[in-house]
């Protein structure tokens, strides 16, 4: 057996079909919109891809908050937190780059310094950085009181980027060109696709997580294994060694 | 308290007798502010730009002193045995956040002179006050947030690339504020001595949380057993 | 339709990746579970 189960397969299934009306209503069944055109045909993907890299961190923060005040299951909470945050940063990339893109359609920029953009970077930098750290300790237990910890921390860091983001643009004294709420009137069908997205999409993140963690679960009991085998071989050498000579 | 005074006591004794910050950070933080003016290239965005400078070489500058910090703790186990000795791990932590401080402190005073001397600076009667406290405050913030993720990668392999990975997004919101405030005190068309009060708030909050975060979170780090 | 490089481009890009992360979940999970005892998938 591998990491799939009849749950995870039925669920993957689900996703698969939304996705596919989501596509096909973005593309061709929902009208373009009044004011940006076209283009509003990219928040179908941006708007869901954005709620699931949120979620995500939440999901991250309270594993993490789990992982560190129970007794018993300790580690199952830690794989959790971390396959989280790896598809939490894989969406939020995804975020950026077809935000850009939007961006460079309705704004005539790829980017603009405005608050809620700029906390969304340093909330992706802040997690990849949380990944290396992950990368980096061997032992489960010492990774997960570890990367726990600084899941909790990224959490105290975020409302303040935010916040003094938030300060810093409305201080600043040139004047905005730009709209940057791009503001979209949405009739029934178009409100109606980006629900289905945000569903689909959540579907695939719970699908991805639950993959993930099984997996970080069979790569610990590999590297505790490996250990062990390691140690046993070791002793059985020293063993022979003492016994011959 | 008198933990945290012979921790930071220690600490700094050490730097004065390798003198890492006297020889090497501070001749390096020089150098950044000089490589910018190169870049940069015009005087008027020099003087724009002296305070955002001056504080992006002060973070820079602080990932190295941190280091420096933590590789004294990780030979021999030293952070095992210092926390053995005291009655709680948050004073150990606060005791090396106040020998940062204090070197970190030293640092932005040479770094302001810097930009006065090269960016052509300068610091007017009504803009000292709120100069000082900027100081003050986001050197604390800088130090705790230092001490913190100094913590964090301690014993791990790599350490060198990932503190600044780390503690570079966390330090933003102080980056913001302490550059903006200094930009106020330093005297600037775009914001006035008030707003750069207004950042002053935005760095104590900062300090409050961090360093009150650092004493909770600093235990759970420093364990090496596992 | 207007823009339609940039629309595609975005779809293509978050259907691509997630395509490419799930692909890449499932082979790595076959590998290592032909090499892992059943006795520590608590799942199975």
């Amino acid at each position: 057996m591998k990491t799939g189960t009849t749950t995870t397969r039925v669920l993957g299934i689900f996703a698969l079909m939304i996705t596919a009306w989501v596509v096909v209503s973005a593309f061709f069944l929902t009208p373009a919109d009044v004011v940006q055109g076209d283009s509003v045909r990219i928040m179908y993907a941006h708007v869901p891809t954005a709620w699931i890299a949120y979620l995500a961190f939440v999901t991250t923060a309270v594993a993490s908050g789990l992982s560190l005040a129970r007794k018993h299951r300790t580690l199952g909470f830690d794989r959790v937190a971390g396959a989280s945050a790896e598809v939490g940063v894989l969406f939020m990339a995804m975020t950026l780059i077809t935000g850009s893109l939007w961006g460079r359609l309705t704004w005539g920029t790829f980017w603009q310094w405005d608050p809620r953009l700029t906390t969304t970077l340093f909330l992706f930098v802040t997690y990849v950085g949380y990944l290396a750290i992950r990368r980096v300790d061997v032992d489960p237990v010492r990774r997960a009181r570890r990367s726990s910890v600084i899941a909790l921390l990224a959490v105290l860091e975020i409302p303040l980027v935010h916040f003094s983001v938030v300060l810093w643009r409305s201080l600043h004294q040139e004047a905005s060109v730009l709209n940057t709420d791009g503001d979209v009137r949405l009739d029934d069908l178009m409100l109606f696709t980006l629900f289905s997205g945000v569903v689909a999409f959540t579907l695939i993140f719970v699908w991805l997580v639950v993959h993930r963690q099984r997996l970080a679960a069979m790569s610990d009991v590999e590297r505790l294994v490996g250990l062990d085998a390691a140690i046993t071989a070791r002793r059985a050498e020293s063993t022979v060694g003492g016994g011959g000579r | 308290m008198n933990a945290i005074l012979a921790i930071a006591r220690k600490d700094l004794r050490i730097e004065w007798r390798t003198r890492t910050l006297l020889a090497r950070v501070v001749p390096f933080a020089l150098l950044v502010l000089v490589l910018f003016a190169v870049a940069l290239d015009s005087e008027p965005l020099l003087l724009r730009a002296a305070a955002g400078l001056v504080w992006l070489a002060m973070l820079f500058a602080a990932m190295l002193l941190v280091q420096r910090s933590f590789d004294v703790e990780t030979a021999d186990h030293a952070l095992d045995s210092l926390l053995s000795f005291v009655s709680s791990p948050s004073k150990v932590f606060f005791g090396k956040a106040l020998s940062m401080f204090v070197q970190l402190f030293a640092l932005a005073v040479v770094l302001l002179g810097a930009a006065v001397v090269l960016y052509g600076a300068r610091v007017d009667g009504d803009g000292v006050v709120l100069l000082v406290t900027v100081l003050i405050t986001a050197t604390i913030g800088l130090s705790v947030v230092g001490t913190l993720y100094g913590v964090v990668v301690a014993n791990m392999s790599g350490r060198d690339s990932l503190l600044p990975l780390l503690a570079l997004p966390v330090l933003a919101p102080l980056l913001i504020g302490a550059a903006r405030a200094t930009e106020a005190a330093l005297g600037s068309d775009t914001i006035d001595l008030a707003n750069g009060w207004a950042w002053v708030a935005l760095l104590v909050t900062y300090a409050v949380v961090f360093g009150s975060a650092g004493a909770v979170a600093f235990a759970p780090l420093a364990q090496s057993d596992s | 339709m207007k823009d339609l490089g940039f629309i595609l481009a975005s779809w293509i890009i978050t259907l691509g990746s997630i395509g490419v992360l799930a692909i890449m979940t499932l082979r790595r999970a076959r590998e290592l579970s032909s090499r892992i005892p059943d006795e520590h998938k608590p799942w199975v």
